[in-house]
């Protein structure tokens, strides 16, 4: 392995490399296994200061970054919008800048505008890691299901993924996506058209508005949340047809090679995109991508922090 | 050995093969006579060339003794106090050391023993896993220069050297060459 990492800001999946996504992964194995010692801390980010900007409410994304940054000896200080002074009229960029006055080495952003990490980036000496920016990218969630694909199945490359829901709306497909077809793998988008256009073949992806042909192939299905929040009408006829059409029920599993993961990336919406039972089988790997984002975003906050500036 | 002819590269030999084979048999009997209850020892090794070299000990320990001897690897990498000061992060790897560590002799095997701060972070490292009974110290060669109150128990060669000299340790399993230590000068 010769890669170098030289990135400060981890933005997007679109921007990296085949070897650079590799390159994280195997940093990850490395930090995963601290979890397992009696002493889960290191002391690779002893002395530099992390702030977890949310700006959107995430109570997962942000932990997860927590206890990493905490497991990597960092400081960490939480902002949440209705904390912070943008509700008092201060724009993103002076809130920004008053947080590297204060010294901040690490900023974590989670937005509702796509593009808020890039514009932070371009403007902070500190390293800008994307937590989420509106419909665009959510690199390290994408990063902790291709960890777990790749530990669960040895390799990515030629394996099907099917991501399932709410596509239009979701930052975790797009960011999939991009990661997925770097890594060699065949992806499959299936939900109404509404929500899946087929506009998305151009990234090179198949679209199917049908489950049933989907679920017999597919190696892994990543199941996403339907995002109540973000949902209007005009798009969705109803939770009871979408359950009908597109859930993953017990039935439906049953179409599934034994040896396929079914992955979520939380909050499940038990019922509503997948049945109790099935998110609890032998099959469901969603509680391991819970523990592998730990490993990911502890990689990732290494590389991008740990860089000299 | 006993002459240091310089070749056209600058790089000086200082060991051969049969010179590390023999040291490194060496320090495998010192290990035994050392430590009465040689089932309690780890012999752990320094990614990457102290792996190589841990394994090479415990394999001589098992031709000698005919016990098997517990290896692992001490990442340091994320335990080192440089990070952020290096134009280049270093590559971190996975630990591995048999657990309980409680009541072992953790050996720490590294190709080049120079400033200390190496081991001081494997020691850290080590602790974060558990608390052994007592830490030792292998290394092929001992070029001097300490910064921290750290020494071996046991060394391959010691090699008194100027700071600006380095150390160049080849590995077949390693680096692809011939076994073979050489003196470079800047």
């Amino acid at each position: 392995m010769t890669t170098r990492w030289t990135r400060k800001d981890l933005l997007g999946l679109r921007e990296l490399s085949a070897d650079e996504i590799n390159f994280i992964l195997e940093t990850a194995d490395a930090f995963k296994q601290v979890g397992t010692r009696e002493i889960k801390k290191v002391p690779a980010l002893r002395g530099k200061t992390l702030v977890n900007f949310f700006v959107e409410p995430s109570t997962r994304t942000r932990t997860s970054f927590e206890l990493a940054a905490l497991r990597l000896s960092a400081d960490v200080i939480n902002i949440s919008a209705t904390s912070s002074s943008l509700t008092k009229g201060e724009t993103l960029k002076d809130t920004a800048r008053n947080l590297e006055a204060l010294h901040a080495d690490i900023l974590v952003l989670r937005h509702s505008s796509a593009g808020a990490p890039q514009f932070l980036a371009n403007r902070l000496r500190a390293s800008v890691i994307n937590a989420g920016d509106g419909a665009h990218e959510h690199p390290t969630q994408a990063l902790l299901d291709l960890y777990t694909i790749r530990e669960k199945r040895e390799k990515i490359a030629g394996l099907h993924v099917a991501i399932i829901g709410d596509i239009l709306f979701s930052r975790v497909a797009r960011s999939n996506i991009f990661g997925l077809l770097k890594l060699g793998a065949r992806v499959t988008l299936v939900g109404p058209s509404t929500l899946v256009p087929c506009e998305f073949e151009k990234l090179g992806v198949e679209v199917s508005h049908k489950i049933e042909n989907v679920l017999p192939s597919a190696d892994v299905v990543n199941l996403l949340r339907i995002q109540h929040e973000r949902q209007r009408r005009e798009y969705f006829p109803g939770i009871g047809e979408y359950i009908r059409l597109f859930g993953l029920t017990k039935e439906r599993a049953k179409l599934l090679k034994p040896d396929c993961l079914i992955m979520h990336p939380g909050p499940i919406n038990r019922g509503v995109e997948i049945d109790s039972d099935v998110a609890d089988g032998v099959q469901s790997v969603i509680l391991d991508q819970v523990t592998n984002g730990l490993a990911v975003r502890m990689a990732v906050l290494y590389l991008c922090g740990g860089i000299a500036t | 050995m006993n002459q240091k002819k310089q070749n056209s590269s600058g790089a000086v030999p200082i060991m051969d093969g049969e010179a590390i084979h023999r040291a490194l048999r060496r320090i495998a009997h010192e290990i035994i006579e050392r430590n009465p209850q040689l089932e309690k020892i780890v012999i752990a090794g320094i990614p990457s060339r102290g792996v190589e070299i841990a394994r090479r000990i415990a394999a001589f320990i098992h031709e000698i003794e005919k016990i098997d001897i517990e290896t692992g690897v001490i990442d340091v990498a994320m335990h080192r106090d440089d990070v952020g000061t290096r134009p280049e992060l270093p590559v971190v790897r996975a630990s591995k050391l048999p657990l309980p560590l409680e009541g072992c002799t953790v050996i720490i095997v590294d190709d080049v023993l120079y400033t200390g701060r190496t081991i001081r972070a494997a020691m850290d490292a080590i602790n974060s896993f558990g608390r052994p009974a007592r830490i030792q110290l292998a290394a092929l060669v001992d070029r001097g220069h300490r910064e921290l109150p750290i020494r071996p128990d046991y060394v391959g060669k010691n090699l008194p050297t100027a700071a600006a000299e380095k150390i160049r340790v080849q590995l077949e399993q390693t680096d692809g060459e011939p076994d073979a230590v050489y003196l470079e000068k800047e």
